[in-house]
């Protein structure tokens, strides 16, 4: 298991970095998105890899580790997946708005074969 | 259990959710208007309460869920926190009377995303655990976004787009960081693990300082330490001016946090760990500083340049920060407050410049003529002396006792440093302001005359009370640097904090 989850890390995290240094705006997204399952996965972990144990308490079980799963990742790991999940939201929401006023995904705003980007102050509106 | 430590977090979310009640344009500005400074107020006066409670050295210790703190979320106040929380609502009062005289009506939510933004930040400072602090970092960046984007449209979104990535990637690395840090140590109490640092057997030291050197990675990325400014100086300069002014404090925060993981876990007692990444913030401290008097000389937009003077005083107080000796510290602590200050006045009185140029903007190499260029001119010289450092203004007293305070072997590099960082700051500042306010064109006899920007009495009275706060930190100098200096004795001596959290029992809860 320990084999599996860790190569799943790996992967997971060698696909962020390589999705988050491309050019196009939906490249990045998804690479952040990667990012974040492999973060979740490692902070799982860190509570110890353990089968079959729940991490809530339960009658006649003695409270210590040796029966129950470690909780407070678990908790760890939801607040990060909320948070991460907005952060999706945001940029996408985000990159939709650039592409739109800068008829561009690329996340410069503009093709690089097309020379300097568009000098648009919107100071002025 | 006293209440009051959670105050600064509930108040301005309270806050945030009442002004999204009254939104709805049936309400009108005024409304809103009333229920951000009640808010305003009302945090204020909790900010105060803190500050005095706390002046003593007391460390105020909050349980939320009235779990021990090792297991729980335990917020602190002490009176690093207290100052921090200071420095923040006074700043924001001026951020939202400038937002007051037009722009919040334009950028939809302004309100509820300006009250956001201080939970996230006041929650930062009074966080007694690691990953709580992620959390409000997170909330105050989320927050930022909003204000950031809010009401704009083109360049703005790709700004937006890479802040938001750059960012986002940032905060990956900080969940990263937490994860092995649980996994190593076992507790994300940074209390509990100042303890927990002085104990690591050897084998798993590696791990360990892999992952302080990611968080102090992460922080740095915040604090735009080189050569992680890059997103700062575009992202800065394209925000509205009362948003560019709040977000002077942003980079503060990660100081803040760089300022708390050293006193707490790289302390003398940390064993290993002791000292740990000082000397790199140092150097890195020294690039940054050249680099941004650099940046400041090339800056063609005037906003650009006050960003670059955003990244000159974040490296100085790191400099300040790595060299760890009390005198630089209190002078470092001093320095924070009156450098957000100068830099948020700044961003107000480039918004006042702009707005009178009209189609010229803030670009320096277009000579354009200014209507009513008298009190911006006068503003902005008193904010030049300031973050200069030239005399009689606090940014000099700053300046002065830091470089007083540094030890003998380091002084060449540090006095140059600063000091040609200094020299570098006053001559792009002269160059702005002659080529801004004196080399205007003479106005033609017959030339219709330009037309007057209109400015609101409250725009001038957000900058002036910002460069009043400057002022005031000169006059009050002598009582200021010693609360400063009291506050560096806490940070050198961090056991009466960790007594304090660690020896907090739950009240209810059978620890």
């Amino acid at each position: 298991m320990e084999l599996a989850l860790a190569s799943a890390i790996g992967v997971l995290t060698m696909l962020g970095v390589y999705l988050l240094l491309r050019a196009r705006s939906f490249d990045v997204i998804l690479g952040m998105t990667f990012l974040s399952y492999a973060t979740n996965l490692l902070i799982f972990s860190g509570g110890r890899l353990v089968q079959g144990k729940a991490p809530v308490l339960k009658e006649g079980l003695d409270s210590n580790l040796g029966n129950y799963t470690d909780p407070l990742p678990q908790a760890l790991v939801l607040t990060a997946i909320v948070i991460a999940f907005a952060m999706t939201a945001v940029s996408i929401v985000l990159a939709i708005r650039s592409r739109s006023d800068n008829h561009s995904d690329h996340v410069d705003a503009h093709e690089p074969d097309e020379g300097s980007p568009p000098r648009r102050d919107e100071d002025h509106a | 259990m006293n209440h009051l430590v959670i105050l600064p977090i509930l108040v301005p979310l309270l806050g945030a959710s009442l002004s999204l009640f009254v939104e709805h344009r049936r309400y009108g500005p005024r409304v809103q208007r009333a229920v951000a400074w009640t808010a305003m107020a009302a945090l204020f006066a909790s900010v105060l309460l803190l500050f005095a409670r706390t002046a003593d050295g007391a460390a105020m210790v909050y349980l939320v869920g009235d779990w021990p703190s090792r297991l729980g979320i335990a917020l602190v106040a002490d009176r690093l926190s207290a100052w921090m929380l200071l420095t923040t609502v006074l700043l924001a009062v001026g951020c939202l009377m400038h937002a007051c005289s037009g722009w919040d009506r334009r950028a939809p939510h302004f309100h509820a995303l300006f009250q956001f933004q201080l939970v996230g930040l006041n929650g930062a400072f009074l966080t007694g655990d690691i990953f709580n602090l992620f959390v409000f970092f997170e909330v105050m960046l989320i927050a930022s976004y909003g204000l950031l984007l809010s009401g704009g449209r083109g360049l703005r979104m790709r700004i937006g787009l890479h802040y938001v990535v750059f960012n986002v990637t940032a905060s990956t690395l900080f969940l990263i960081a937490l994860g092995l840090l649980y996994a190593s140590l076992g507790s994300l109490n940074m209390a509990e693990l100042s303890q927990r640092i002085a104990e690591v057997p050897p084998s798993h030291l590696v791990l360990v300082k892999a992952t302080m050197g990611l968080l102090l990675l992460v922080f740095c990325a915040k604090a735009a330490l080189m050569p992680l400014y890059l997103w700062l100086p575009e992202s800065y300069a394209r925000a509205p001016a009362a948003v560019a002014a709040l977000f002077a404090i942003m980079t503060k925060v990660g100081l803040y946090a760089v300022l708390r993981v050293q006193s707490l876990w790289f302390g003398d007692e940390a064993g290993a760990m002791a000292g740990y990444g000082r000397d790199w913030l140092l150097w890195a401290g020294v690039a940054t500083l050249v680099l941004g008097g650099l940046g400041v000389l090339a800056a063609v937009r005037l906003r650009v340049l006050i960003s670059y003077l955003v990244v000159i005083s974040a490296a100085t107080l790191f400099i300040a920060f790595s060299l760890g000796n009390q005198q630089v510290l209190a002078a470092g602590l001093y320095y924070l407050p009156h450098s957000t200050f100068v830099a948020a006045a700044l961003f107000l009185i480039a918004d006042l410049i702009r707005r009178r140029r009209g189609g010229a903007s803030d670009r320096k190499e277009i000579i354009a003529p200014m209507p009513g260029k008298e009190t911006p001119a006068v503003l902005f010289l008193i904010a030049a002396v300031s973050i200069a450092g030239l005399p009689p203004l606090s940014g000099f007293l700053a300046k002065a006792a830091l470089l007083q305070g540094v030890p003998a072997g380091l002084t060449a590099p540090v006095w140059i440093a600063v000091l040609g960082s200094s020299l570098l700051v006053i001559m792009g500042l002269a160059r702005a302001g002659i080529r801004l306010f004196w080399r205007v064109p003479a106005a033609e006899p017959d030339a219709p005359k330009p037309r007057k920007a209109p400015t609101r009495r409250i725009e001038l009275l957000a900058a002036c009370v910002l460069l009043l706060y400057g002022i005031g930190m000169t006059v009050f100098a002598a009582p200021l640097l010693r609360h400063a200096d009291a506050i560096a004795s806490d940070l050198l001596q961090p056991s009466g904090y960790v007594e304090q959290v660690r020896g907090t029992p739950p009240e209810i809860r059978q620890p």
